[in-house]
């Protein structure tokens, strides 16, 4: 793949207080191209942002000073990077958050390297594009943007008005995770955040019109405990 | 050999002294200041050695100390800690007593209370002083109390004897036993008569008339000899039980046991002081015993209660008492002895006059005549001359409907005779006269029918033997019919009336015997606390017609059990109860402690703790005190206490258990984790340091495989920290479910792609309806579950064989089953694969934790569901779990279309 040269130069801050992880994380991304600064602290990592204007963040939640969800909360308030939550399994609670105080994406600990690469490139990928793409392609799916049109295997699937924006959203945002919330504010309001079932309903109704076997989806992935994704072409 | 064995201390008397050790451990050590009189320097004595002690450093007080304004008196209590005496009114008149409750509140390590035999005014809690000297010794406080000889129970009499007078303020010699010091304080009756005149012993103004003739030099001698006896025995004691302890060789006593026998004679008291000191004198235990005649529910009133404050004394006394029902007292007496193999009796004589004893010998003979090896000591009793007489009761009610019954009857009988006279000749008559006899011994007593027979004879003779309606007999062979008729008539009644009197007490003793028999039923019956609360309840409503109440000790306080029905006790009450658990002792109604209570209170003494307190509630006054009755109550209050310790012990033994199976686990755990987390890391150590190696001469095949390997493992690993993980919280009740709407086949996707990798390419059979709806479940752990569910498929079934997952409602249930085409499991295994760590024994072994599926098990059950697993009809595993089905709320839906 071109990854060596999407890579090349790009800043990427770590902030994590376990030596063994920055070590690791830091051969893994310099090995790739990646100029790899670090952060042990919270506070730290806040004036790492400012400093050294990173291209992209990957914030672990648990760390000494500050809780990583200020963190993201903080750096949002003048910032727009790409941030990427490191975190452990049992904290679903948490992830949400990261996510509703906008981090971009998130990884379970532990992870393989080659996932944590093919995030690291959707999130860059994502930031540099600013609108998303009129034509969204992948597997038999094909979203065109452009003129509200929807096929399957080429045949045109008829969707109504608020499958169709639940569908663009998760179009516009591909490969990252929206959390309940996010997805229930941006298509019916913020009156509609405590009314999940709404957007569980149009997600199942979504998939028996996209997937060929609904309960084996291929496109919308549900993150248990966190929210959706439409599957990114990584 | 035998000589060492003879020194070396017995057991019996090892055993003593640890029981003496224990009882003084924790309690107060009680010293004694005896004297012979007043005025002998008693109280100066107590409070020289209180100075002394208080020089040492000891924690001195004065409890109570009387110095009736004497100066050298006063001179020694100045400086010393005085505790304010509590006033008591009593009639109007403020008594200044012993604040007992201050005493124990203060709690010092000595406290000084003067007057042993001193009698509290009513409305104190105890009726004596020495009853409080107990309870403060009972709060570990030591005490120092002062005391005339004449004043213990066992010297009473002798003392009367001696004196003349007699001392009505007793303590029971139990109290000369507790002592840890007895102090003889002694001056010449010389000395003591110079003081009296010196005006130097206080002597009460109401009581001045009796001490002139108390204090003559005869008697003081005579007191101070017993005094000083006294003491010498108990020096003797210590020396016996020092020789004892430490195995000196010196006299033995012989095992004698001594009985006395009772009769609730007002000289039974003087019987029962003879026979202590003679068991004390042989070092022998000693019994007294009441035989108590059938019928005996007649004698006065009176006689039962002295005879029930006797054997309440001899059991202060220390001697085991009993109560027999019989009717032979000489032979019951003798059986009794012979089973408790009673050495000597102790038995009184009565002055009777002589007819009586020819008529029927006397009970002294039959017991000497009966008693075979036994020594009987005859005791002559005569009155003593100072003693007051004892009240007589009011005499028995002389029931003239009786004799009014027996003047009809033989009336009747008459009437009866004239009308069949032509027919019969007059001796047959006398036939008729004996049925009358017979009736009113059976329908009206003995007395009535003895009357029937000797009105019988005047009627015969008055209507039928000739010359008729006159007194006079012509044929003296009637005088002999009318001896006959009078002496069958007297035999008849007493026969029947006896019998009658034994079927009463048999009818008493067998209703007592019933509710006994009722009261152990139901307290086997009852398995916990309140049951038993219920079963003493009914029973002694039942067969007592009394009120219970019941307080059980939580912790150190003793709580009242409220069971619903019945009184609830006020904090007076209360305090009673809590005094009777202290003290291991009852208390309140009938009793000589807080007798002014409602309830009478018995301790319930288990075997090895004391298991609460049984309050009771009587229909009539009379009962307290009745020994009927209370003998039934204590034997209620021991049946009871012994049924709380079997449910106290059972569930301790229950919890013991629990104990054990809880140790059992947690060393599956360690085991399980040790050997869970080391394997795969002692292989991915392994990889990492061979690969590490240089040199190492890896092909890239090889390399690639060892790494793997190594990504296997930690993936492994990792899965059982996350099981760990699951598994502590549910263990630690920290599954809170959030409950989510969800799609089912949501559900199931999210499982399935999580497993993919694990899937490895085999079929999975997924059977979800479309149109289910909505259900509320907590998608992370339900998804956890299935995630655990298929794992266990894949771990348990061959390579490539299908899984089959369906997803149903079943009316108001959420049904997933787990089905995989393996062996299945043998029929027990099948409950027992939700146990935590419980892991099937299979040849290839699983590589499993143990924990996946009661990780399930606790996450089905957090939502109110079941799990099980049956084996499939052809081969292979299902695994049911049932979900109570919550809908999803349904509005809403319409906006989103």
């Amino acid at each position: 793949m071109d990854s060596s040269g999407v890579a090349t130069g790009v800043r990427i801050l770590v902030v994590d207080d376990e030596v063994a992880i920055q070590r690791f994380l830091k051969t893994v991304l310099g090995s790739e191209g990646f100029s790899v600064h670090q952060a042990e602290t919270g506070k730290l990592a806040l004036v790492a942002a400012a400093v050294v204007r990173p291209e992209l963040i990957l914030l672990d939640l648990g760390l000494p000073d500050l809780d990583g969800v200020e963190v993201i909360r903080r750096i949002r308030e003048w910032s727009p990077v790409p941030i990427i939550v490191l975190s452990v399994r049992e904290r679903e609670d948490d992830k949400v958050q990261a996510l509703d105080a906008g981090a971009d994406d998130y990884l379970t600990k532990p992870f393989g390297s080659g996932e944590l690469l093919a995030r690291i490139r959707v999130a860059l990928r994502r930031a540099v594009q600013e609108a998303p793409e009129p034509v969204y392609k992948i597997g038999e799916l094909e979203v065109d943007l452009g003129h509200r049109r929807v096929t399957v295997q080429g045949r045109e699937v008829q969707l109504t008005p608020t499958e169709y924006d639940l569908l663009r959203l998760l179009v516009s945002h591909a490969g990252k995770v929206l959390t309940h919330r996010q997805i229930l504010k941006q298509i019916w309001g913020a009156g509609y955040l405590e009314q999940p079932h709404v957007l569980r309903v149009n997600i199942s109704n979504l998939r028996h019109k996209l997937e060929t076997d609904s309960s084996r989806p291929r496109y919308i992935l549900t993150e248990a405990g966190v929210g959706y994704r439409l599957k990114g072409d990584y | 050999m035998v000589e060492t064995d003879d020194k070396r201390p017995s057991p019996e008397a090892l055993l003593k002294l640890a029981q003496a050790e224990e009882v003084e451990a924790g309690q107060g050590k009680l010293n004694i200041f005896l004297g012979y009189a007043a005025g002998v320097g008693k109280t100066y004595a107590m409070l020289e050695m209180a100075r002394q002690r208080r020089q040492s450093g000891a924690d001195v007080v004065v409890g109570y100390v009387e110095s009736h304004g004497r100066a050298e008196t006063d001179a020694l209590l100045a400086g010393l800690e005085i505790i304010p005496k509590a006033a008591i009114v009593y009639q109007g008149v403020s008594l200044p007593e012993l604040d007992l409750d201050a005493v124990l509140a203060r709690k010092p390590q000595i406290a000084l209370v003067d007057e042993l035999a001193h009698s509290n005014p009513p409305g104190s809690r105890h009726e004596k002083r020495w009853q409080d000297v107990l309870e403060i010794l009972n709060g570990g406080i030591d005490v120092y109390t002062t005391v005339n000889i004449q004043h213990f129970e066992s010297l009473n009499d002798v003392v009367a004897q001696l004196t003349g007078v007699v001392v009505r303020e007793t303590v029971p010699d139990l109290l000369l036993d507790r002592a840890a010091e007895l102090r003889l304080v002694d001056i010449t009756p010389d000395d003591l008569l110079q003081r009296l005149q010196e005006g130097k012993v206080y002597v009460p103004e109401q009581a001045t008339k009796a001490m002139e003739k108390f204090f003559q030099a005869g008697n003081l001698i005579a007191l101070r000899e017993l005094s000083m006896r006294h003491a010498a025995t108990r020096v003797d004691d210590q020396m016996r039980a020092y020789q004892e302890s430490r195995a000196l060789p010196g006299p033995r006593s012989v095992a004698e046991r001594l009985l006395v026998c009772i009769s609730g004679s007002p000289f039974s008291e003087r019987l029962l002081r003879i026979t202590r000191r003679l068991a004390n004198e042989m070092k022998a235990p000693w019994y007294a015993v009441y035989v108590e005649p059938p019928g005996s529910d007649k004698f006065a009133r009176e006689n039962r209660d002295r005879i029930w404050r006797d054997l309440r004394l001899a059991e202060n006394m220390g001697a085991q008492v009993a109560s027999i029902t019989a009717t032979s007292v000489a032979e019951a007496l003798v059986d009794y002895a012979q089973r408790h193999n009673i050495t000597k009796m102790v038995v009184g004589k009565p002055a009777k006059s002589r007819w009586r004893e020819l008529l029927r010998p006397p009970i002294v003979d039959q017991v000497i005549r009966r008693s075979g090896q036994i020594d009987v000591f005859v005791v002559s009793i005569r009155p003593l001359e100072n003693r007051p007489r004892e009240l007589s009761g009011p005499r028995p009610k002389i029931p003239w409907s009786g004799h009014l019954g027996a003047l009809g009857l033989v009336l009747g009988a008459s009437l009866f005779c004239v009308l069949i006279r032509p027919f019969f000749s007059p001796t047959n008559m006398v036939m008729i006269y004996l049925l009358a006899v017979v009736v009113a011994a059976i329908r009206l007593g003995r007395a009535p029918a003895i009357l029937t027979a000797f009105l019988g004879v005047l009627a015969f003779d008055w209507f039928f033997v000739p010359p008729a309606f006159t007194f006079e007999v012509a044929n003296s062979e009637y005088l002999l019919t009318f001896a006959a008729l009078f002496v069958v008539g007297v035999v008849i009644s007493t026969l029947v009336a006896r019998g009658r009197e034994r079927a009463e007490a048999m009818w008493l003793r067998e209703l007592q015997t019933a509710s006994l028999y009722h009261l152990s039923r139901d307290l086997a019956m009852a398995a916990d606390t309140f049951a038993i609360i219920k079963a003493v309840q009914r029973n002694l409503t039942e067969s007592l017609n009394g009120e219970p109440l019941f307080f059980q000790p939580i912790g150190e306080q003793l709580e009242f059990v409220d069971s619903g029905e019945g009184p609830t006790p006020d904090l007076k009450e209360q305090a009673v109860a809590a005094w009777a658990f202290r003290n291991q002792q009852s208390a309140g109604r009938g009793t000589d402690t807080l007798g002014s209570a409602a309830f009478l209170y018995l301790p319930l003494k288990g075997s090895a703790s004391l298991m609460g307190v049984l309050g009771v509630k009587l229909a009539k006054d009379d009962d307290y005190t009745s020994q009927q009755h209370r003998l039934l109550l204590d034997a209620f209050a021991g049946q009871t206490a012994m049924a709380l310790e079997r449910v106290h012990l059972t569930q301790q033994a229950g919890q013991a258990q629990i104990l054990a199976t809880r140790e059992n686990l947690e060393r599956a755990l360690l085991n399980s984790i040790s050997h869970d987390l080391r394997t795969p890391l002692s292989s991915i150590t392994g990889i990492l340091t061979s690969l590490r190696e240089p040199g190492n001469g890896l092909s890239p095949e090889g390399r690639n495989e060892l790494l793997a390997t190594a990504c296997s493992e930690a993936a492994r690993l990792n899965r059982f920290v996350g099981n760990l993980l699951d598994m502590t919280r549910i263990e630690a009740g920290g599954v809170k479910l959030k409950l989510e709407p969800c799609d089912l086949q949501d559900l199931v996707g999210c499982a399935l792609a999580h497993l993919e990798s694990r899937l490895a390419g085999r079929p999975v059979n997924v059977e979800v309806p479309a149109d289910l709806p909505l259900v509320l479940l907590d998608l992370v752990l339900m998804n956890q579950v299935l995630i655990n569910l298929l794992e266990n498929s894949v771990k348990f079934s061959p390579v490539g064989s299908a899984i089959d997952l369906a997803v149903r409602i079943d009316r108001s249930a959420l049904l997933i089953e787990i089905g995989d085409h393996g062996q299945g499991l043998p029929e027990p295994e099948l409950k027992k694969i939700f146990d935590k760590f419980y892991m099937v024994p299979r040849p290839e072994g699983g590589g499993g934790t143990g924990l996946g599926l009661s990780i399930c098990k606790g996450i089905v059950e957090a939502h109110g569901g079941t799990i099980r697993a049956e084996n499939r009809d052809g081969g292979g595993l299902r695994i049911i779990v049932r979900l109570p089905l919550k809908l999803a709320p349904e509005e809403g839906e319409s906006h989103g279309q």
